[in-house]
């Protein structure tokens, strides 16, 4: 399997305080990677970095979007980054609360069609037409992520759950080759949790996404997990399989006072 | 017990403001006499008059506090009257053929200087609608709006009165050269946010007055241009009526146009773009906008459409000069969108003939005037933030929902 996505040690300077040190990290094709560590320990800070919110300190991130397609994407700005292909979600929710929530997954849809002003105004066959596919694309995607029956719902208005899954169809809708989640499941109670479990995987299996997952639930984290990176204090100190981290007894240390095995 | 509480607190504010007002209220020295007055009787006054007014002002806030419980808690949340009404068919449609009619026939009900005052309002509602792509929807707070109007108008005055062009040959210049000013101005300070570029497009608006008015050979200094051209109809002459009636329905036609223009805009893939990111930046940008570009296509549009205005201005009123383009225009403008209702169409017409009708048909307050109008902007701020017609998102159609459109909080 290609990697579509390799961080090599990256670094994360905010002043005096380093991050993020010398990370390494690698996801490929179809894969569930998840990221985990303490609070603090610059989980966030990495998926900005990727996401080009920060340019990194030192280091490189390369992505393949395309097998064999392979691009540096250190300081290219956020937008773009998106147009390449790498979506992804807010630890704090970040929707636009005052549109609808097709109108949020819309926004998505953006960086896929062209129509400028003078479309706007004039509105030909062209514009209509692309217009009426961001929306139907835009629905598909509700109906895909469970949200279909609030479309027309001001995006502030749903629960919190939804909220989370909303952020997620909002990030599917750029069409994404890498999909980023920074804590989906924070706030949620089991039964949500499962049903994004579900469609963390369908994402995988039928859009053909990778995945790379922020993520505190140790049993979400450990079921669906190909593979697990573990940061403290900015560097990783450990990588493997479910199995693998669940006995590290480094990371049992680092979690200590956070009741690691106690999560699950 | 809840009302004994109520009644102490505005015990004690009517208290404070009569011991504030005291010295100028209640004692006067009458200089002649040289003797000392007591009024005591003002001092009643204010004590009996903030008494019941810190009454009622804590009524209605508790009745705004009620108010909005149900719509946070609620799902059962129904359309406010007006809009219930205008929802439907038979009622919108007879209201907006009067309305047509009624602005058709305006100039041959109403007297000239009447028609003059209502295309002074349609020019605000121009200059509102602009700004509302802006700071209504993109949310990008610009004080120095007039500053783009003056562009226009002098652009009109100047290549009219040196080259005699002619008033449709000026309206594209003066909204292109408006669009130019824009993306000028909005290249290096569109990465500023809020206040910042407030202060900045502050500063932009007070330096075009200001060399305007100071660059004489340029300008004509803050004596003006006057004798500019009124706009041409093929060349017929008219007499000054005649051109008063034909501005005023220019102007109607103009608006129509703009209302076209805004509404198709918000309704489109930039619009969405520009409300996106008045609500989030950052989420925006990570979806994929990009924000300079759009932030500066809001702020060259919202440019380009006081720059026309700015040429009718000029058309209109035959003179000008750097005084018609205070902060205080700028302020106006602003007002007119933040009262109406930011990023709605309708708010932004009823604000700017609201704001600008009534002070020309309240002559006999006009000494009250900005009493009246701070303390209206004070109670809509606190009552009605969202403005007096809020924006109600559009609902598309798709999937199974077929033909028929509902508002999207039903
Ligand atoms: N913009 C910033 N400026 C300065 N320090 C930051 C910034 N963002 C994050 N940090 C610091 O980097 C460290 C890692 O934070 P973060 O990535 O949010 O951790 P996590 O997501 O793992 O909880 C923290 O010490 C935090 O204070
Ligand atoms: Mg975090």
């Amino acid at each position: 399997m290609d990697s579509v996505l390799t961080v090599n040690s990256l670094t994360m300077n905010f002043g005096g305080l380093r991050a993020i040190d010398s990370v390494d990290l690698e996801v490929r094709q179809e894969q569930i990677v998840a990221l985990i560590g303490p609070n603090g320990s610059g989980k966030t800070t990495f998926s900005n970095c990727l996401t080009g919110i920060y340019e990194p300190t030192e280091g490189d991130i390369f992505i393949s979007p395309t097998p064999g397609g392979r691009r540096r994407i250190n300081g290219i700005k956020i937008n773009r980054i998106a147009e390449m292909g790498i979506a992804r979600t807010f630890q704090n929710i970040r929707l636009f609360s005052n549109m609808t929530v097709l109108e949020n997954v819309m926004i998505g849809r953006h960086c896929r069609a062209k129509a400028g002003v003078l479309g706007a105004v004039l509105r030909g066959r062209k514009t209509r037409r692309e217009e009426q596919e961001i929306v139907d694309r835009s629905y598909e995607i509700l109906v895909r992520t469970g949200l279909a029956d609030q479309a027309d719902e001001p995006a502030k208005n749903l629960p919190y759950g939804a909220q989370r899954r909303l952020e997620i169809a909002r990030a599917l809708a750029t069409e994404p080759f890498l999909l980023l989640l920074d804590e989906p499941a924070a706030g949620m109670n089991p039964r949500e949790t499962d049903e994004l479990e579900e469609l963390i995987v369908r994402i995988r299996d039928e859009a053909k996404i990778s995945i790379l997952m922020i993520e505190h639930d140790m049993r979400m984290v450990m079921s669906l997990s190909n593979r697990i990176i573990v940061l403290d204090y900015g560097e990783k100190i450990a990588e493997g399989t479910a199995a693998q981290i669940w006995e590290n007894p480094d990371v049992i240390k680092a979690y200590l006072g956070e009741d690691f095995h106690g999560d699950a | 017990m809840k009302a004994s509480a109520e009644f102490i607190k505005s015990f004690f504010i009517s208290l404070w403001f009569m011991l504030l007002t005291f010295p100028i209220l209640v004692i006067r020295v009458n200089t002649i006499e040289k003797v000392v007055e007591w009024r005591w009787r003002n001092m009643a006054f204010i004590g009996i008059g903030s008494f019941l007014l810190s009454f009622v002002w804590r009524w209605l806030l508790s009745r705004k506090e009620k108010g909005r419980q149900p719509a946070e808690t609620g799902n059962v949340e129904t359309l406010p009257l007006g809009r219930r009404l205008l929802a439907e068919p038979r009622i919108y449609r007879p209201a907006l053929t009067a309305l047509a009619l009624f602005t058709i026939a305006f100039p041959l009900l109403f007297s000239s200087y009447q028609t003059n005052i209502m295309t002074t309002a349609l020019i605000y509602v121009m200059l509102g609608l602009g700004l509302n792509i802006v700071v209504g929807l993109a949310g990008l707070l610009d004080l120095g709006y007039v500053a783009f109007y003056a562009v226009g108008a002098y652009s009109y005055a100047l290549l009219n009165h040196h080259f005699g062009l002619g008033f449709w040959a000026i309206l594209p210049v003066g909204g292109l050269l408006g669009a130019l000013f824009g993306i000028l101005l909005g290249f290096p300070v569109l990465r500023l946010r809020g206040d910042y570029l407030a202060i900045v497009t502050l500063g932009f608006g007070e330096i075009i007055r200001l060399i305007l008015e100071n660059w004489n050979a340029f300008s004509f200094g803050p004596s003006g241009i006057a004798n500019i051209s009124r706009p041409g109809l093929f060349g017929i002459s008219m007499t000054l009526n005649e051109a008063t009636i034909y501005i005023y329905y220019l102007m109607v036609a103009l608006c129509l146009f703009t209302i076209f223009v805004v509404n198709r805009l918000q309704d489109s893939r930039i619009g969405r773009a520009w409300i996106a990111l008045r609500e989030d930046e950052v989420a925006c940008q990570a979806m994929g906008i990009d924000k300079t570009r759009t932030k500066l296509t809001a702020f060259a549009l919202g440019a380009t459409w006081a720059g026309m205005v700015g040429v009718i201005f000029a058309a209109k009123t035959t003179f000008i000069n750097p005084a018609c383009f205070t902060f205080m225009e700028s302020a106006m403008i602003l007002s007119i969108v933040v009262l109406g209702g930011m990023g709605s169409i309708a708010g932004v017409i009823l604000g700017a003939l609201i704001l600008i009708l009534t002070p020309e048909y309240l002559r006999a307050f006009s000494a009250y005037r900005m009493l009246l109008f701070g303390t209206a902007m004070v109670l809509m701020m606190v009552f009605r933030p969202q403005g007096i017609v809020t924006n109600i998102r559009r609902v598309y159609r798709y999937g199974t929902k077929g033909k028929e459109s509902r508002p999207a909080q039903a």
